[in-house]
């Protein structure tokens, strides 16, 4: 790959520009309702310059810095997933003609997408749905005609949240594979500038078109420090290395009914994970029938409706679909495709109105589970254990 | 003589809200009379075809004793009957009525109260008799009136979703006003249908489509009232139109102020 290289605000404005001259739609951070959301920008003021954001479990505000920070903020509301997997997309329309009928299948024609800022953790989740929607057997046709056509611009996380746990899931802060470009943002006595590197040809080519300086030992030991900052300063941690196993044995915990009580199966923990991709098809047809839609539609696992199989659904309690969820998420998602569902964003425990904390569940799960096998073998004669 | 279906529409307590949804159609009016015979719909024509009627769709809630009877032969004149709105559904804003004393509020509304013949409870009509479709919602949403009337025509299944108002707020990319804005939010608890209009523009939702299918709201409780919420708001948050829904009216009721250990539930009458 190209060598690091500088970049700063004219710099950052220019490569806005380069891309929109290319004809791609620019989405990156920008304020809007007191939340940092994802949105078409064009220039360096759309974005969230000066505003941080605070994120507990149920609990999200911004809040103004003093540095005048670009990608100061940990985490957009919502990930690249409404951009790339919309929450409703028409898959094909039929007319009913005279001799039966007609089916046009849609093609998004939408411009091509630039994420513009897009975070380790929503990063790992597009690979993660380049896997699921596109590496199997049957590809997810409008996933993939808007990601071949979509171009990633990643920047490290400075701030990470108090809901967030990028780097016990290896996404994070530094955002890793799948990137075209990596941005770095450094605001130090040497000004205010962004690391930038290339991570594949459309990068580079990018790149090379940029006004640039070549990096310097001073800039890259700065973006080191950001990473390290950033990783110090995560807002919750998630053991992995006994998760798959946990899940499965902790299938009839008792925790599920606890956590019942909380849950408010409101969906909004599926509806913000970057990388839930359940969807359901719904038809829409007009009065006279002549017309019909066949719509792709977000769904969630926590509606009594997605389990309705013939005779009712089969998870009728909360308590069923948080362990349905928790346990795909965790366990059965990695048999099934061969790694983590979960990259860490932290936006189930943020954006869940009860503050539902996945790492304390798993924590209590680890903690019952290990209770269970104590009483299981029982406690040892008192004589012996003085 | 048309060979379509006929349509009646039915009034019983309500605003007339639900009914001017349909006359709100406008777009869909000329195709909607070309598939159906409207029959008996006095909100919008003097025009009488005697029953009976292929679909009913029936406002209102039933309130007094000529209604509880009046609803069974508007039964017995239906092939498919809908109810319309949280006055047919669950009793409506008038079932607030159901946690006080009518006597009591007929002694303060009225100089004579004897010629008032009314009942002590609001209820749905489906208390009543045996309903086909319900459509919630205060009043109900044009988009979901249509769907059912495609359907029934079609001879399909409504696509009716009963998940939480919270799943329309994130497909139309609604910050989430609770959690942001810590706005009172009836949202997770409330079924979908409306397209999350409320939190669309930075307000809570009021729960008028009821509870969703799974509505946890001793939880919803919890959190609003670690959010700051007082006990008595709590109460009137989810006693507005569908306070008569099982689980609106317990959870509202479990946030009454207590007047007492054995006190009767009651709700203040001011003149």
């Amino acid at each position: 790959m190209a060598g690091r290289r500088t970049l700063d605000l004219e710099g950052l404005q220019s490569l806005i520009d380069a891309l929109r001259d290319r004809g791609y739609r620019v989405v990156g951070p920008t304020v809007r309702d007191d939340a940092v959301v994802l949105a078409e920008i064009t220039t360096l003021q759309d974005l969230p310059g000066g505003i941080g954001d605070e994120q507990q479990p149920g609990h999200y505000r911004t809040r103004p810095r003093d540095d005048g920070a670009l990608f100061g903020f940990a985490t957009t509301v919502q990930s690249a997933k409404p951009v790339l997997f919309p929450a409703n997309e028409l898959l094909w329309r039929g007319t009913r003609s005279p001799s039966g009928f007609e089916v046009s299948r849609d093609v998004p024609d939408d411009a091509p997408v630039a994420l513009f800022g897009i975070r380790g953790c929503d990063l790992a989740a597009v690979g993660i749905h380049d896997s699921v929607l596109v590496g199997r057997p049957a590809v997810d046709a409008h996933y993939a005609r808007r990601r071949d056509r979509s171009l990633l611009i990643a920047v490290t996380c400075s701030t990470p949240a108090g809901t967030c746990f990028c780097a016990s899931m290896g996404t994070g802060p530094r955002p890793g594979d799948g990137a075209d470009l990596v941005l770095t943002e450094l605001l130090d006595a040497e000004g205010h500038r962004f690391l930038i590197e290339s991570e594949s040809p459309a990068g580079a080519d990018a790149l090379a078109h940029l006004v640039t300086t070549p990096a310097t030992a001073a800039d890259q030991a700065a973006a080191d420090e950001v990473v390290a900052t950033a990783t110090a300063h995560m807002g919750r941690r998630l053991r992995t290395d006994d998760l798959h196993d946990l899940l499965y044995a902790s299938a009839e915990s008792p925790r599920w009914s606890d956590v019942a009580e909380r849950c408010l199966a409101c969906t909004n923990c599926t509806m913000v994970c970057p990388t839930c991709f359940c969807t359901s098809v719904e038809d829409v047809s007009d009065l006279s029938g002549d017309i019909d839609e066949r719509h792709r539609v977000w769904d969630s696992c926590f509606s009594l409706e997605y389990s309705r199989l013939h005779g009712g659904a089969v998870r009728t309690s909360t308590g069923a679909r948080y362990r349905q969820w928790l346990t795909h998420k965790l366990a059965a998602w990695p048999d099934q495709f061969g790694m983590s569902g979960c990259v860490g964003c932290g936006r189930c425990l943020t954006w869940c109105p009860a503050g539902i904390d996945l790492t304390a569940e798993v924590a209590a799960l680890r903690e019952e589970l290990a209770h269970r096998e104590t009483s299981r073998t029982g406690p040892r004669p008192p004589s012996t254990d003085h | 003589m048309s060979e379509n279906p006929t349509l009646a529409v039915w009034k019983f307590a309500s605003c007339d809200g639900c009914q001017l949804t349909l006359l709100n159609c406008e777009d869909e009016l000329l195709a909607l009379a070309e598939r159906v015979e409207v029959a008996y719909f006095p909100e919008a024509t003097g025009a009488v075809v005697s029953g009976p009627y292929d679909i009913s769709l029936v406002e209102g809630s039933i309130t007094t004793p000529a209604d509880a009877e009046r609803i069974q032969q508007v039964r017995a004149a239906s092939g498919l009957l809908v109810t319309i709105g949280a006055c047919a559904t669950s009793g409506g804003i008038q079932a607030l009525r159901n946690f006080a004393d009518v006597s009591e509020f007929l002694s303060v509304v009225y100089a004579h109260p004897a010629y008032v013949a009314t009942l002590d409870r609001s209820t749905p009509i489906s208390a009543h008799v045996t309903v086909d479709v319900q459509l919630r919602g205060c009043p109900i949403d044009r988009h979901q009136l249509l769907e059912v009337l495609g359907a029934l025509l079609q001879g399909r299944r409504p696509r009716i979703p009963t998940f939480s108002v919270c799943v329309e707020c994130k497909q139309r990319g609604t910050t989430c006003v609770a959690v942001a804005h810590g706005t009172p939010c009836l949202g997770p608890v409330t079924q979908a249908g409306c397209g999350a209009l409320c939190p669309s523009v930075d307000r809570g939702c009021y729960g008028c489509f009821g509870p969703s299918d799974t509505p946890n709201t001793a939880s919803l409780a919890a959190t609003l009232r670690a959010q700051g919420v007082p006990e008595d708001a709590v109460m009137r948050l989810f006693r507005t139109f569908n306070a008569g829904t099982e689980p609106f009216r317990l959870e509202s009721t479990a946030h009454e102020p207590t007047t007492g250990a054995n006190a009767a539930p009651r709700t203040e009458v001011t003149s």
